[in-house]
This record gives C-alpha cells, structure tokens and sequence, in this order.
C-alpha cells in the first residue's frame, strides 16, 4: 500500500468500483476502501437492470444473469394485468457475482481494493478534502489523496463532511424490504409490478425473477406511509395472502433514495456518486446502472484533473451529469409524483384501457399516453423523456 | 429519546441516510445514536422498514 493516492474511492459498490475503474484506466493511483468484509454482499436489491445498462460497462455474462428479462407485466389494484412485450430488454443480475466482477474489472485496470476499512472523517487542508480517515483491523489510520470519491451508498455520510447537503428528506426515502423466494411459480422472463393502496401505497410492489421459480419480492414504502405502517407488515400481508407457504432464502432492508439528483455533487477535493449523489432513477428505484454512469463520469474527470495538475476541473462534474441523466431525473420526478399520487380507480381504468390496445401494437409511449390521458403536462414530461 | 434495536437491525442505512443531524453511525454490524446529535425528530423511526427504530416519550413506546 502507498502513503498517499491520487484518487481514493469509499465504498465498493457498482458506482465506488466503475468510478475507480475509469479513473485508473488513465494511469493514476487509485485506493478503493469498503467497510464490509465482501465486495458485493450483502445484496440489498431487486437487481433487475436493462441489457444496454449493463453492457455499456461489461460484457453480459451467464455467470451473473439470474434471469433475462423480455416482458412486464403491470398488475391493477383489481387484479387486471396488462402485459407488455420488449424483446431481449433486460437482466435479472446475481448482485452477489456481479459487483465482485465490477470491481474485478477495477483491480484490473490497476486499483487497490481493501475491504473491512470503515472511512469516519475526512482530512481537510485549507478547506479542501485532501483524504481520508478510516478504521481498520482495530486500528485508525489516514491516507492523503488529491480527489476522494464518496460512493458511499444510501447511507452517504462522507459528503456530509465535506459540507454537502446530503441527506434525503424522509418522504422521497423508500423503505424496501425484499426476500428472495423459492417456488413462486411466475414467468421467469417478466418483471413483475403491482400498484394500489393496499399492496404499495406511491410506489409498487414487484416480483423479480431469479430463475428456477426463485424471486425477489419486495415494496418500497415513503416515510410518509412508513409513519402508519412499515414495509415489512405490507410485505407480509402480500405473502400471507399469495404464497404463504413460500420457503425464505434471503430477507434484507435498504433503502432506495427516489428524489432528484442532490443540488451539489462535488465540492473542492470531493466528488459524490451513485446512491449518496442521489443518482437513482427516481421514477423507477433503479439506481445501478445510472451509480455507474456517475462513477464513470466522476472517476473520468477525476483521473483528468489529476492529470492536469487542476483540482479545480473536477468542479465540472455536476454538468456533466445533469446533461447525462440529472436533467432527465427531474422529469422522471415529476412523473413519479404524478403517477403514484394515482387512485386505485384511476389505476384499474388506465389498465382496462390498455389493455384495449392489441397486444403486439402496446409500446411504453402507448401506454404512457393511455395512462395519462387526463394529465396533458404529465404528458409533455413524458414525451420529452422520449425525445430527449 | 430514540432507540435503535440493534438485535434485530439489518444494518441497511435508510435511518442514516435521512437523519437530517448526522447522529447514527453504522459499522458493518454495528449501530449506534450520537446522542449528542439527536433532536428526537423520530424521522429514523418513520424510515426504518422493519420497525426495529422506536420513539420513547418519557419511558413509553410511541410507534
Ligand atoms: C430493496 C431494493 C431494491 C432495489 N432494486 C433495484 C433494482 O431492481 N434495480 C436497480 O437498478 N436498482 C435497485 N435498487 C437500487 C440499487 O441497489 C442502488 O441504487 C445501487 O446499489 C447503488 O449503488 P452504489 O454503488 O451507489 O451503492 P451501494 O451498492 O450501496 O454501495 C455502497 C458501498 O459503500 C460501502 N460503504 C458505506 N459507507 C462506507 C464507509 N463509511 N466506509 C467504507 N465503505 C462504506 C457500503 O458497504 C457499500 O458496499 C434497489 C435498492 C433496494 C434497497
């Protein structure tokens, strides 16, 4: 290990690993610190992901595809199910595989890697973070860098430290709990989504295939709801009436951050990415491809401001992002407190609607606009995210 | 006074990430209040997805 790197990563997650990858890939030094004994482990995630998401950073390998996605199926408070076809769309992923070969692409490109380092404090030299302090095999230690990259995950405290507003107001929070399931016999090609006040109030309730009728089946709940009653006494509630004699492989929590992307994401000697920048799509809860874009963005311009001799580069970031996916998550935004602000009525129309529409003519734009028939600047939204 | 359950926390960062005072702080299995820090919003309580954050006002549970 040196004494000092040009760019340490807290957090090995599919953000801290592509952020590290893409800045050594540039030829400078790179620390990536994780607090957990694995990389990859625990998964708190439904891992479903769109094949262009992946394939942007990895080759797609069977190695960490659970199930591949070519279907959705939406599913009305009254039981009506509108499904909708998109050819080779996406994964189901093995998280567990997955992130472990993110970061391996990571240590092949150069990056040190040391798992069961606990980052709690940040150095500071004339205001600017200039390292970091970390807990590790019960001793404290510090390491001097020129850029720290917070991929800290939803917990995100290092941006904090840094000055950065960081933390999510409770009601843009969604309280997950997940298990994973064996013998749910659904189609092991579909995404599985379930709306109305009963199953998941302002937000779904999914299935996720894993292959071998294992599933990831879960719920996200706002602290605004969370206040009455949690995710987990939902979840239950949708077991004991559909499957309650499922077998439980794996139960987790976590928390998936559905706002827009923090107003500031870098500030002099520090950048943000992935979960703590708040770079989750907020309309779907998906934030692994999109981490991976911000650290792909943030490493890049890090290693280049190395470089160059010219910390100040870094400041870029924020713009760089925003042109990205930043902008396009404001208006996914306002569609999510469009749609999950919806009636259970409005919910079974929209379906009963759609499902009018033949079968092989049904496009997400189609729908969309079925959906929205009523809330013409919902539908500008929409249409620009098309466009765009 | 808020009290965190640690027996049954899974450690998954949601009442971290919100708590607008910075005052939890979370090991790989270990959780803690800063009690210095803590205003007693009870915004961890309301976020925590499986109940294992309670609100005690003066000695009874409120959630
Ligand atoms: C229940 C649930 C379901 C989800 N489903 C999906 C889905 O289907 N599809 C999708 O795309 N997204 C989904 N998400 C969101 C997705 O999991 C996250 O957006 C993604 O993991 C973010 O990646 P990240 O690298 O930013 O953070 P993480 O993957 O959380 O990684 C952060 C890492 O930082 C480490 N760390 C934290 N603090 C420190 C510290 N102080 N020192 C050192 N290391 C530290 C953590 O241990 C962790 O390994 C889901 C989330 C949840 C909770």
């Amino acid at each position: 290990m040196k004494t000092s790197y040009d760019i340490i990563v807290v957090g090995a997650g599919p953000a801290g690993s592509m952020a590290a990858r893409f800045a050594a890939e540039k030829d400078v030094s790179v620390l990536m610190l994780e607090k957990d004994r694995d990389v990859g482990y625990p998964v708190r995630c439904g891992e479903a992901i769109s094949k262009a998401g992946v394939e942007e950073f990895i080759p797609s390998d069977e190695k960490w595809i659970a199930a591949k996605i070519s279907k959705f199926s939406f599913n009305a408070p009254d039981g009506t199910e509108v499904i909708l076809d998109f050819g080779e769309a996406g994964y189901v992923l093995e998280r567990r595989i997955f992130d472990y070969e993110l970061a391996r692409t990571a240590a092949d490109a150069g990056v040190e890697i040391v798992t069961r380092a606990y980052v709690n404090g940040l150095l500071f030299e004339n205001g600017k973070v200039c390292g970091v302090k970390y807990e590790h095999q019960g001793e404290q230690k510090e390491l001097k860098a020129k850029v720290v990259v917070a991929a800290d995950g939803v917990e995100s405290r290092v941006g904090r430290w840094a000055g950065l507003k960081t933390h999510i107001d409770f009601r843009d929070m969604e309280s997950a709990v997940q298990i994973t399931a064996a013998n749910i016999p659904v189609d092991q090609n579909a995404l599985y989504f379930f709306f109305g006040k009963d199953v998941a109030p302002n937000g779904y309730f999914w299935i996720f295939p894993k292959g071998n009728n294992k599933a990831n089946i879960g719920l996200g709940v706002s602290g605004i709801i969370g206040k009455k009653k949690s995710a987990q006494s939902y979840l239950n509630d949708f077991m004991n009436k559909h499957y309650p004699n499922a077998p439980v492989l794996t139960t987790i929590a976590g928390g998936v951050p559905c706002a827009v992307t923090l107003g500031k994401i870098s500030a002099p000697g520090i950048l943000l990415v992935g979960d703590a920048a708040k770079q989750v799509n907020p309309l779907s809860g998906g934030g692994i491809a999109s981490g991976m874009i911000g650290g792909k963005i943030a490493g890049t311009i890090a290693a280049e401001a190395v470089k160059m001799n010219k910390l100040d580069h870094i400041l870029k970031y924020d713009k760089t992002w925003a042109d990205r996916l930043g902008k396009r998550h404001e208006t996914f935004d306002r569609i999510k407190n469009g749609i999950y602000n919806f009636s259970d009525e409005k919910f079974n129309n929209i379906a009963h609607a759609v499902n009018k529409i033949p079968y092989e003519k049904r496009t997400l734009g189609k729908v969309f606009k079925t959906a929205l028939f009523n809330q013409p600047s919902l539908l500008i939204d929409v249409a620009k995210v098309f466009i765009i | 006074m808020i009290e965190i359950l640690p027996d049954k926390c899974d450690f998954c960062g949601c009442c971290v990430g919100i708590c607008p005072e910075d005052a939890i702080e979370m090991k790989e299995a270990e959780i803690f209040i800063i009690d210095q820090r803590c205003t007693n919003c009870a915004k961890c309580v309301w976020s925590c997805p499986i109940e294992v954050i309670k609100f005690n006002k003066d000695g009874v549970p409120v959630k």
